[in-house]
């Protein structure tokens, strides 16, 4: 791969993807053949908003290919708390490790932070901005369930504030996808994101409700909708409902359709579901370990 | 009224530059982005508001001892499409140009989005990648189309 940061699923050409994917699909099948792959290897994780999922992920990425983590631990027992810059914090660290994760709560913070060191930063989630490499996990859950061809998925719920969503719609254009995003019209996509996607050429239509959708798509992509985000409590129980699926919901969709979700999630996507062929959410969220071990791998210079 | 007697509300300058053929009301914003705002002393006039025949009303901005480069030109280029930027020096105009779009602009803009990186203490300068129709934050992806000069770093 080219870059030596991962800031944004914009910058990923369909051939890094095709390059992570295929080399996650490797890992996949035999990972204890990469156990020794990166042995002197220490990656640095700076956290500053709890994400246990995500970083439990990437640690164990790093030590499936026999590296190890170092930790800045959390924000409040860190000199992130006295009020030390994000540009000062990681040119510290950078002189511990030889790649540094961040997920950070402000957008463009990765990006920043990258312009200040030299060994390879990848962006955990920058505030309601990018996430890279879950992207990458999603496109790989995809690619395995539904394949890049004549696609066409849903995605549904916040789709204003879920950075998830902005770096997966990007991604999905470079595959062709065709995109249907559905949601509250108080959280349809940023105008940054739908620029992008217009001038990608993608091809994209929005809708309020899933019902008229729903049969005609292979992936259903539900994101949370946060009760914060609405001035009032009675406007988010008027919506919510709306969002939410159950077993009986997907009585309408097609056999092979696959219903992911990037987690933790609330109550958006019924228990009753959880049993059928449909989800795959649990797996998406394994998935996040061979292809960050993928990721990992290729920025830090494995041959393939 | 003659084109000459129009030019003498604003006093000829000596050595220095004239920014003509600004949108009507914004030399004001335009004194905001080259940081002039009379504390170093220059000798600095303004006229707001003059008919023009390619504009319909424009604002002048002379601007006494100083010469403007080319960078902080093209800045203008967001809230003046028009201007035109003559160059004085003893009392004749030696340079004239148009301003020209820049692809980016460092440290002139302030990021709407309250929860950019580039809004906290940080060590890093605003940047705007200047798009067909507005500007857009290279940090965030924020866009501002309308109001820029409401966007304009206090120095
Ligand atoms: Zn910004």
């Amino acid at each position: 791969m080219r870059h030596d940061h991962i800031i944004s699923a914009t910058q990923l050409t369909r051939a890094d993807i095709e390059a992570v994917l295929d080399h996650a699909a490797d890992i996949a099948e035999d990972p204890g053949a990469y156990g020794d792959r990166h042995s002197d290897t220490l990656l640095g994780l700076l956290f500053f908003e709890p994400s246990t999922r995500t970083k439990m992920s990437f640690t164990t990425a790093m030590k499936r290919l026999g590296g190890d983590i170092v930790d800045m631990g959390s924000v409040e027992s860190s000199s992130v708390k006295k009020g030390e810059s994000l540009a000062d914090t990681v040119r510290v660290v950078e002189g511990y490790a030889d790649a540094l994760v961040l997920r950070h709560p402000m957008e463009g913070s990765a990006k920043m932070a990258s312009e200040f060191v030299d060994v390879p930063l990848v962006n955990a989630g920058d505030g309601a901005g990018q996430h890279p490499t879950q992207t990458l996990l999603d496109l790989y859950t995809i690619r395995e369930n539904a394949g890049f061809d004549d696609l066409t998925i849903g995605i549904m719920g916040d789709l204003k504030y879920g950075r998830t969503v902005h770096s997966l719609a990007h991604a999905l254009t470079t595959v062709d996808a065709r995109q249907h995003f559905i949601s509250p019209e108080s959280l349809q996509l940023p105008r940054s994101v739908r620029v992008d996607l217009h001038d990608e050429g993608a091809e994209v239509r929005e809708h309020t409700g899933l019902d008229e959708v729903l049969p005609k798509l292979d992936v259903l992509y539900v994101t949370r909708i946060q009760r914060e985000r609405f001035p009032d409590e009675s406007e988010y129980r008027a919506v919510a409902g709306e969002y939410q699926i159950d077993a009986e919901t997907l009585e309408a969709a097609s056999d092979d359709l696959t219903v992911m979700h990037p987690l933790p999630r609330v109550d958006e996507i019924s228990h009753d579901v959880d049993g059928t062929n449909y989800a795959q959410y649990f797996q998406q969220a394994h998935n996040g370990v061979p292809v960050r071990m993928a990721l990992l791998d290729l920025m830090l210079g494995g041959e393939r | 009224m003659t084109d000459d007697d129009r030019k003498l509300r604003v006093s000829k300058i000596r050595n220095g530059t004239v920014i003509d053929h600004i949108t009507g009301g914004q030399s004001l914003n335009v004194l905001a982005i080259l940081g002039i705002d009379g504390t170093s002393g220059d000798s600095v006039s303004v006229a707001m508001n003059m008919p023009s025949e390619r504009l319909g009303r424009k604002d002048i901005v002379k601007v006494e001892g100083r010469e403007l480069s080319q960078e902080e030109v093209d800045v203008l280029s967001l809230i003046a499409p028009a201007a035109s930027i003559n160059i004085v020096r003893n009392y004749e105009v030696v340079e004239k140009h148009r301003v020209e779009r820049p692809d980016v602009v460092v440290g002139v803009l302030e990021c709407p989005n309250h929860n950019c990186i580039t809004t906290e203490n940080e060590p890093v300068e605003s940047r705007f990648a200047v798009t067909d129709d507005g500007v857009r934050c290279e940090y965030c992806n924020t866009i501002i189309r309308d109001d820029l000069p409401a966007h304009i770093l206090a120095e």
